[in-house]
C-alpha cells in the first residue's frame, strides 16, 4: 500500500472583484492532480514558476482546503479532516521551506524552535526534550552549542539544517521539501542534498521534493512528475524521464536547462512566450494552446487524463504533445 | 588603438566599504581584460564579491559607504577609476550599460516603458519625438517583444517577469554601448524563460559587436554561453581562463570543488554529491593568505593562510592565485 495517494486533487482560489467582491472567477493552482508515494520513495515535482507545485505541497500538508477531489495519508481520508482529527496525523507529515529565513521564528532559539513540535504534541518531559534537541542537531550536523543561539547567527545552509531537524523531530513519514536548495549557495547546496539522502537512508522517510532545479530534482528522486499549469502532463521514473521524455513539455524543460559542460553547448528548440495564467485556462491541453500547435484543436474536450505507455511511465494523451 | 586590444582591463582593483565595524574590503585586488566582441563571465557565490565588481566599473557604488581604494579600469583609453563623476555620467548608459537582476526593482513602476526608454535616448543624444519613437519601436522590435507600440504605452506591473527583463535590455542597449555588463540576468526568471533572455543577449552582441561581462552564479550559464571566465572567492579571482580550458583542467581546488559538486543531469539518482565542507566566509572573516584553505579539506600551514599568494599565468591565458596547496 503506498504512504500517500493524491486522487484529482483540485486546489481553485476565488478571484475576487467588483465593488462587493463577489467571486468573478476561480484561479485553478491545482485543476485534478493524481499520484501515489509510497514508503522510502522520492517523487520529484517540476515545473515553471506558476504552475502549482507549492499549492499541490501545501494542500497535502492540509495548510488548504481542497476543492475537490481526495487525499489519503496511510489509508486514511485526510482531504476534509478537522484540525482536531489531523493533529495526531502532523507528526507524520512535514513541510521543509524555501528561505529558512523567512520560515524560523526570528525571536526564538534554536532550542525553542526545535522543541516546539514536541511542546505541540505534548510528548517527553524538559529533560528529554533537551536531550533530544541535542540529538536532532548532532543529526543534520550543527554543534551542540547551537542550541542557544538565534536563526540570524547562522548562514543560509546551517540555517537549512535548523530547518530540517525541526521537520524530522518527530520522526515523520512524509516530508514536503519545497525548494529546499534554492536560497543557498551552490557549494553549500550539495551537502543539504545529501543530508536529506543521508537521512531518507536512516529514517525511511518518503519525500515530494518540489524544485525547479530539473537538475537536482532528477539526482534526488525515484520518480518525477513535471507539472503545467495545474496539471501533471508527465510523471515516469527519474532516468527513464529524462532520457526519453515523451510530452512536448518535458522536451522543452529538459532542452533548457544550461548544461555545466562547454563541450556540450547546442542549438535549442526554445520554448517561447510564458506560462498562461491559471485564471481562465484554456480549454484542452494548455501547452499545445500556448505552442499554436496545429492539433491543439482535438484536444480539446478530450480525456486527458495520464496514460501508461510504459511500464511506470505515464503521459497526458493529447494529438498535440505526445 | 587596434582591434586586438581587450576593451576593458581591470588593474588591481581594490574597492572597499566603511562601515560601523571598520573597513571591508568586498573586492581585493582582482585583475582582468575582458576581450572584444566576447562574453566574460564572472562566476561565485553570494559575496564573493562578484556584484561589486560590477558596480566599481560603472561607478554604481552605494554612496558615500563605497570607495575605490586602489587599481585601475582601463576602458577606450581612459581610466574609469579615477574618472569625474560628470565624465562617468557621459560614459554610463551610452558606452557601458548594465542590466540588473530583478527587473521589478529596477524600473521605475510609475513610468511607461516608452518615457523610461525616451530618457535613456535624451540623456545622451539630441533627437526629435519621432526619432526617439521610432528608436524605441525599432529596439523593442529588436529584444522580440510583440506588440511594441502597445507595450510602450504600458506599465512594468503590466509585463511579465520575461517580458520586463527584455525592456530592460532594450533600455541598457538603446544607445548601442560597447560594453554590456549583465548582473545575473536570469537568476529570476524560469528556465525556460532564461533560455530565451540568454540567447537574446547572444543574438545582439553578434549583431551589435558588443563585449558582454555576464555575472553569475550559475556554472551552467557559464558553460554555455561564456568566452572566458573568472572565478571569484571571498573578493579575489582565484582562476581565471578560457571556458573550454577552465571546465577542462581546473587547476584551484575551489574551482575543482564547485564543478564537482553540481549535480549533473547523468549522474546516478540518489547518490552522494561530492560536497565542500563549511560556509562561504562572510566579509569579516577574510583571512590575509589563501582564503579557501581552510574549507579546501588540505592542510594549511599559518603561513599559507597568512600570506597572500600570487596571481600567475599557469600556463597561456589560464591564471590562477598560486596557493601551492590548493594548487597542486
Amino acid at each position: 500500500m503506498s504512504l500517500l495517494t493524491v486522487q484529482n486533487l483540485q486546489q481553485h482560489f476565488p478571484v475576487r472583484g467588483g465593488l462587493l467582491r463577489r467571486s468573478v472567477a476561480s484561479c485553478k493552482a491545482v485543476d485534478g492532480v493524481s499520484f501515489s508515494l509510497g514508503e522510502g520513495e522520492t517523487l520529484g515535482l517540476v515545473g515553471e514558476s506558476g504552475c502549482g507545485k507549492t499549492t499541490l505541497g501545501k494542500a497535502i500538508v492540509r495548510l488548504l482546503n481542497p476543492t475537490a477531489g481526495s487525499i489519503h495519508f496511510e489509508g486514511q481520508d485526510i482531504t476534509h479532516a478537522s484540525m482536531r482529527t489531523l493533529r495526531p496525523m502532523r507528526r507524520h507529515i512535514q513541510m521543509i521551506f524555501q528561505d529558512p529565513a523567512e520560515s524560523l521564528n526570528p525571536r526564538h532559539t534554536v532550542r525553542d524552535i526545535l522543541e516546539e513540535p514536541f511542546i505541540v504534541q505534548k510528548i517527553g518531559t524538559p529533560p528529554e526534550r533537551k536531550k533530544w534537541v541535542a540529538e536532532l542537531l548532532d543529526k543534520v550536523g550543527l554543534s551542540a552549542a547551537s542550541s542557544d543561539r538565534f536563526p540570524f547567527e547562522f548562514s543560509g545552509g546551517q540555517r537549512q539544517r535548523i530547518g530540517i531537524a525541526r521537520a524530522i523531530a518527530l520522526k515523520p513519514k512524509l516530508i514536503i521539501c519545497d525548494e529546499p536548495v534554492s536560497a543557498l549557495d551552490v557549494s553549500v547546496q550539495s551537502q543539504v542534498l545529501n543530508l536529506l539522502l543521508d537521512l531518507q537512508r536512516d529514517m525511511g522517510l518518503s519525500y515530494l521534493f518540489i524544485a525547479h532545479g530539473l537538475n537536482v530534482v532528477k539526482h534526488m528522486s525515484d520518480r518525477v512528475a513535471v507539472m503545467y499549469l495545474g496539471k501533471i502532463v508527465e510523471l515516469a521514473p527519474a532516468t527513464e524521464l529524462y532520457q526519453n521524455p515523451r510530452h512536448a513539455y518535458t522536451k522543452a524543460l529538459l532542452d533548457a536547462i544550461p548544461i555545466a559542460d562547454p563541450t556540450q553547448r547546442r542549438e535549442r528548440q526554445l520554448l517561447r512566450g510564458d506560462v498562461p495564467s491559471p485564471i481562465n485556462p484554456p480549454p484542452g491541453c494548455a501547452f499545445g494552446h500556448r505552442m499554436k500547435h496545429p492539433k491543439w484543436e482535438q484536444s480539446v474536450g478530450m480525456d486527458l487524463t495520464l496514460k501508461e505507455i510504459a511500464p511506470g511511465h505515464f503521459v497526458q494523451p493529447c494529438p498535440c504533445c505526445t | 588603438m587596434s582591434n586586438t586590444a581587450p576593451i576593458l582591463e581591470v588593474r588591481d582593483l581594490v574597492t572597499a566599504f566603511d562601515t560601523d565595524a571598520g573597513r571591508m574590503t568586498a573586492v581585493d585586488g582582482i585583475r582582468f581584460d575582458v576581450p572584444r566582441g566576447k562574453t566574460f563571465g564572472i562566476v561565485g557565490e553570494s559575496g564573493c564579491g562578484k556584484s561589486v565588481t560590477a558596480f566599481s566599473i560603472t561607478r554604481l557604488l552605494p554612496q558615500p559607504h563605497g570607495k575605490i581604494l586602489g587599481g585601475s579600469i582601463h576602458f577606450e583609453g581612459r581610466d574609469l577609476a579615477s574618472l569625474p563623476i560628470e565624465e562617468m555620467q557621459r560614459v554610463r548608459g551610452n558606452d557601458i550599460s548594465m542590466i540588473f537582476q530583478e527587473p521589478m526593482t529596477a524600473l521605475n513602476p510609475v513610468q511607461t516603458v516608452g518615457r523610461q526608454l525616451a530618457e535613456a535616448i535624451l540623456l545622451h543624444t539630441e533627437c526629435s519625438t519621432a526619432d526617439v519613437l521610432a528608436r524605441s519601436i525599432d529596439m523593442m522590435q529588436k529584444v522580440r517583444i510583440p506588440a511594441p507600440v502597445q507595450r510602450l504605452n504600458e506599465y512594468p506591473h503590466q509585463l511579465s517577469g520575461g517580458m520586463r527583463q527584455r525592456v530592460m535590455i532594450a533600455m541598457a542597449l538603446i544607445n548601442k554601448p560597447k560594453l554590456l555588463i549583465a548582473d545575473e540576468p536570469t537568476t529570476a526568471l524560469d528556465v525556460t524563460v532564461q533560455a530565451q533572455i540568454l540567447e537574446l543577449i547572444a543574438d545582439l552582441q553578434q549583431e551589435m559587436g558588443m563585449s558582454v561581462i555576464l555575472i553569475t552564479h550559475d556554472l551552467g550559464v557559464i558553460a554555455q554561453v561564456c568566452d572566458e571566465v573568472a572565478v571569484m572567492y571571498a573578493g579575489r579571482i582565484i582562476e581565471r581562463a578560457g571556458v573550454f580550458e577552465l571546465f577542462a583542467q581546473p587547476r584551484h581546488a575551489y574551482t575543482q570543488g564547485l564543478l564537482e559538486s553540481i549535480p549533473r543531469i547523468d549522474s546516478m539518482p540518489k547518490t552522494q554529491l561530492k560536497a565542500i565542507p563549511g560556509n562561504v566566509p562572510g566579509i569579516a572573516d577574510f583571512k590575509p593568505g589563501c582564503r579557501f584553505g581552510e574549507r579546501s579539506g588540505r592542510a594549511h600551514s599559518a603561513e599559507h593562510l597568512n600570506t597572500r599568494p600570487p596571481f600567475v599565468e599557469i600556463s597561456a591565458n589560464h591564471w590562477v592565485e598560486n596557493c601551492p596547496i590548493c594548487v597542486a
